[in-house]
């Protein structure tokens, strides 16, 4: 099937105006990062006034920026893939099943995302408190409390897209499988999972970011140990100066695995994965 | 009907609601592979949200902070101070929501249409696509922090590239006019909010397009529809479970947005701006009065979920989906 | 069903919660069970965390070498402080010992989360004499035992161009009038220069300039029973004197009301793009490492109207030190506050963190020049008034601030601010306020 024209020109300026509004500010920040301070300060220009990696070292020094960013990578990641896999089978079962008590979780759950975060924070380091004191499991200023905070917050949507992408699996798949002798799990892990390959995709790059930019919890939930990125990012601002071309390019240079694992996961959209599932 | 069952139960007896008798004996199973996401959420979401209520009918400021659970019981209190529209409080938490309302509209309504349109556009392989894919979700990897900050930074009246552009290249304006104060906030932190959003709309796409079978706009090709007719009777269509879901989160994420004002116009928060989350934070939290900020928290939430109800209620009849 | 299910979870949740209230605050300070450890927060007053704690590194190991206290830092930014100040009284877990602003002090001994200081404390500390009376006024409502003790002392002062008075052939101002003058005098909005700089929009430097303009007329911010008094004469036209600065004179650019904070103004100031600016003694860093040199710029207090009926120049403004009164090692804390207000660490202390000393006799180490130690003593000493000492007084930040933040705002939006509209804003403000 050929595009036609108008798909043609309609693809062009969308792409195109889209790029502009993207590149700018990514521009201002690689521009700004290579920027010396003094730069930074007066009138804009589009170019420095002389090339300086110097930012890119002193961001190591001014904030302990390595630390943070493992912290980060360890919380995030860990969050993510449990987050998915707990999804997963929640999915599942909302999807598959129309059991009791089924309509009340889907909306409880979908109700979560209406209370605003500055609500919780309070109630939850009180837990996080108290099953300290009382099983002795730490969670404040844990990198365990963090993670286990995150895959929650990403929950709700993460089963609700998930549920709908499911939904839009065929269950005569399942009963195939079933004809086949395979159990319920099989069929989750043989047949449905793999069909919503781009779904799980998208839910799993959605729970990382979450998790990746999330600053109010991380705050109040960690120390100086186990603090991530995105609160670490919010020291350039110090007493005495604000380091913007520091602050800048810390987040290039942080941002660099995460686009990176985005490309890589390109793959993983491509077409045709799932048109011959049903044969 | 409880989600505690143990590991490894005998199958339960069917009760008579049970669905399809073949699944009698695993009627369990649901249940089972429910309960993680269950415990996570009554951990993390629940009991905290349950305590948020509990905050909101007692007075619970700095005096009573340290013994919490001897703050008085006020009744209805808090919510009479939150919405009193005599008083300072009342008005400007009615003026916040009332921005916030615009705001969301505009940001969920701009970045379902741009990440649609990028998402149709990048629909077809061509040379280079993966570039743009990552390209445009560049944005949405980005820390929080460091894309608003950035684009504070590009809002700054004297040294902003924006003004830059607009009145000493462009020659469009001969003032440069303030972003980050004043009127034209609102549409500083709508530009930055649909920035930072319109990536996860394409995303969501994205996935979503992929599972569509080419051959649906193959047999509308041939039966002679246009693409736009194409996009809308195959494409759309097919979206719409993805879509259904995706526009009430995205309401719900964009009217509770907290960091975005925060970040963008730091403590010189201006009125065109001030969106519900962080209002609610500024009235109450940062001077300890925590009773009065869960009220009106709380009343977020009910409208929230009104809304939410009446969308779901809304697409659930036309549709016809049991999706919950 | 879904009644159903809710009933079914709702036992669950009040098990949770009635869980929480049986183990609510009072679980016990932070610093576990060794006997001789403290755990202290301290705040950032340096050039960035990182610093701070090479600063206070050594510091702290003196301490445990002279009594064998161990001492466990971490080192807050301004943004995250408040909100763990909360949860560590809330919760009763937090650190033994703590920096805060010192303009926190009464709202933080209202919680009750912080041990007060009596007679048997202070003497453990060597004597409430040893401290500057205003400074030590901070820690607690008007007799009171005090909440917290003054560890560094932060004065206002005005900083101006060297080079550009002398250009212009003025004399540094002594009076109100006086500054208008020379900002008039060396405003130049062609060039991009400007008499002064102003954190326009930040409302924790706003409320200041409203309590002391009203202090320099004479006007207080509260009355004797506590209650807020923002409407007085004295407060509204000490605020629109100060709006005014932008307003009618028109010596501050009005890009200044994004300034949300008052490093932006000491930048434009280093960048020569203003004469004149107010800021705390520890700006001098700010200036130098943005390029000036010491000898380009010169401090003076902010002066008052020649009529004025007090010449208040600053409020007393710093950093003060506490210990959580959920602390398990009360004695320890102690030591450490002795410590850490000793002439010793104090005179070591204040030049990193360019502070002046909190102690009556304490030599200032915050700069070289004399002169320029003289003068901020001078000011903390005679010339500076602390913040209204209620518990309130953190919405009175932020109502009468952020006002002052929208009035700015208007005005370099191009609209106007009449006296009615700064009483009015005040009243609303004073509405505001929930005692």
């Amino acid at each position: 099937m050929r595009e036609t024209l108008g798909e043609k020109i309609f693809r062009v300026i969308v792409l195109a105006g889209l790029s502009v509004f993207v590149l700018l500010p990514l521009y201002v920040m690689v521009a700004t990062s290579l920027k010396p301070l003094g730069d930074v300060q007066a009138g804009f220009t589009w170019f420095p006034s002389r090339i300086t990696f110097e930012p890119f070292v002193e961001m190591w020094s001014t904030v302990p920026l390595a630390r943070y960013f493992m912290n980060s990578l360890v919380v995030t990641s860990v969050a993510t893939l449990f987050s998915v896999v707990v999804a997963i089978f929640a999915a599942y079962a909302v999807s598959r099943w129309r059991f009791h008590g089924r309509n009340a979780f889907m909306t409880t759950v979908l109700s979560t995302q209406m209370f605003p975060g500055v609500l919780f924070l309070l109630p939850l380091y009180l837990i996080f408190v108290n099953i300290d004191a009382t099983f002795g499991v730490p969670l404040v200023g844990t990198r365990i409390g963090l993670i286990i905070t995150y895959l929650t917050f990403s929950l709700p949507f993460s089963i609700w897209m998930l549920a709908g992408y499911f939904d839009g699996i065929p269950k005569e798949l399942d009963q195939a499988g079933k004809v086949d002798g395979a159990g319920n799990l099989t069929i989750l892990l043989r047949i449905v999972l793999p069909a919503a390959r781009p779904g799980i995709v998208a839910v799993a790059i959605y729970a990382f970011m979450t998790a990746w930019g999330e600053v109010l919890f991380a705050s109040v939930l960690t120390t100086e140990e186990t603090r991530t990125l995105a609160v670490g990012l919010r020291q350039y601002a110090t007493q005495t100066n604000v380091y913007w071309n520091q602050i800048l390019a810390a987040s290039i240079a942080v941002s660099i695995p995460v686009v990176v694992g985005f490309l890589m996961m390109q793959k993983n959209f491509v077409a045709g994965l799932t048109a011959g599932a049903v044969k | 009907m409880t989600v505690t069952a143990p590991r490894g139960t005998e199958a339960r007896p069917a009760s008579a609601e049970q669905p399809a008798p073949r699944r009698r004996h695993r009627t369990w199973f649901p249940y089972l592979i429910l309960l993680p996401a269950v415990i996570l959420e009554l951990l993390i979401h629940i009991v905290p949200m349950v305590t948020g209520f509990w905050m909101s009918f007692v007075e619970l400021t700095k005096f009573f902070i340290r013994r919490w659970t001897e703050a008085p019981f006020v009744g209805l209190e808090n919510y009479r101070i939150a919405v009193d529209f005599d008083t300072p409080i009342g008005q400007e938490l009615l003026s916040s929501f009332l921005v916030t309302v615009a705001f969301t509209v505009l940001v969920v309504g701009l970045s379902w249409g741009l990440g649609m349109a990028a998402a149709v556009a990048l629909q077809r392989p061509f040379r280079g696509r993966g570039v743009f894919r990552t390209l445009f979700l560049i944005p949405y990897a980005l820390p929080l922090y460091a894309a608003v900050i950035t684009w504070n930074f590009m809002l700054q009246r004297d040294t902003g590239v924006i003004n830059h552009i607009l009145v000493d290249q462009l020659g469009l304006l001969d003032e440069a006019p303030f972003w980050l104060i004043g009127d034209n906030a609102f549409i500083s932190v709508v530009v930055v909010a649909i920035w930072r959003m319109w990536p996860f709309a394409f995303l969501m796409f994205m996935a979503g397009l992929q599972s569509i079978p080419g051959e649906l706009y193959e047999a509308s090709a041939m039966d002679g529809a246009s693409p736009l007719r194409q996009w809308r009777a195959v494409t759309l269509p097919m979206l719409a479970p993805v879509n259904q879901t995706m526009l009430l989160v995205m309401f719900l994420w964009v009217f509770n947005d907290f960091n975005t004002p925060y970040i963008l116009f730091g403590t010189a928060q201006p009125p065109a701006g001030d969106l519900i989350s962080f209002h609610i934070y500024n009235a109450s939290f940062l001077s300890w009065d925590f009773g009065v900020g869960s009220a009106m928290s709380v009343l977020l939430l009910l409208f929230l979920l009104l809304v939410s109800l009446v969308y779901l209620y809304a697409t659930q009849w036309r549709k016809g989906r049991s999706h919950a | 069903m879904r009644r159903r299910t809710l009933l079914a979870t709702a036992p669950l949740a009040a098990a949770a919660a009635a869980g929480l209230a049986a183990c609510g605050s009072g679980s016990g300070g932070g610093s576990g069970d060794k006997p001789a450890s403290l755990t202290y927060w301290a705040s950032n007053q340096g050039t960035s965390i990182e610093n701070d704690k090479e600063v206070l590194t050594p510091v702290l190991e003196k301490f445990t070498e002279e009594t064998g206290i161990e001492v466990s830092l971490e080192v807050i930014g301004w943004a995250d402080l408040q909100t763990r100040i909360q949860t560590a009284i809330t919760s009763g877990q937090g650190p033994d010992v703590l920096n805060i602003g010192n303009t926190w002090g009464v709202s933080l001994q209202a919680t009750g989360g912080l041990m007060e200081l009596g007679d048997a404390e202070f003497e453990a500390l060597g004597g409430r004499d040893r401290y500057v009376e205003a400074a030590l006024a901070t820690g607690g409502a008007e007799g009171t035992d005090p909440a917290s003790i003054p560890l560094y002392g932060l004065a206002y002062g005005m900083y101006y161009n060297v080079k550009m008075f002398e250009d212009a052939g003025i004399e540094p101002p002594t009076t109100w009038e006086e500054m208008v003058e020379a900002a008039k005098a060396l405003t130049d909005p062609d060039k991009g220069v400007y008499g002064m700089s102003l954190a326009a929009g930040s409302y924790t430097e706003n409320n200041h300039f409203a309590f002391i303009n009203a202090t320099q007329n004479g006007a207080k911010l509260n009355d004797a029973d506590g209650k807020p008094t923002f409407t007085e004469d004295g407060v509204v036209d000490g605020i629109l004197r100060y709006l005014d600065l932008m307003q009618e004179h028109k010596v501050v650019n009005p890009s200044n009301a994004q300034f949300d904070n008052g490093t932006k103004s000491v930048t434009s100031f280093a960048n020569g793009e203003a004469a004149m600016i107010i800021n705390q003694n520890n700006a001098n860093a700010t200036i130098e490492s943005q390029g000036m040199t010491p000898d380009q710029f010169k401090a003076i207090p902010f002066p008052a109207p020649a009529d004025a009926v007090d010449d208040c120049a600053s409020h007393l403004a710093g950093i003060n030190l506490a210990i959580m009164a959920d602390t398990k090692n009360p004695d320890a804390s102690l030591e450490f506050l002795k410590f850490m207000t000793s002439p010793e660490t104090q005179a070591e202390l204040g030049k990193p963190f360019a502070s002046l000393p909190v102690l009556v006799d304490g030599e200032p180490t915050f700069t070289e020049d004399t002169e320029q130690a003289d003068m901020f003593m001078e000011v903390y000493a005679d010339r500076a008034a602390p913040l209204p000492l209620v518990p309130w007084e953190d919405q009175f930040e932020s109502t009468v601030g952020q006002a002052m933040n929208a009035m700015f705002a208007t005005i370099a939006t191009g609209g106007k601010v009449t006296r009615e509209d700064v009483l009015t804003a005040m009243q609303t403000a004073q509405d505001s306020i929930r005692v």
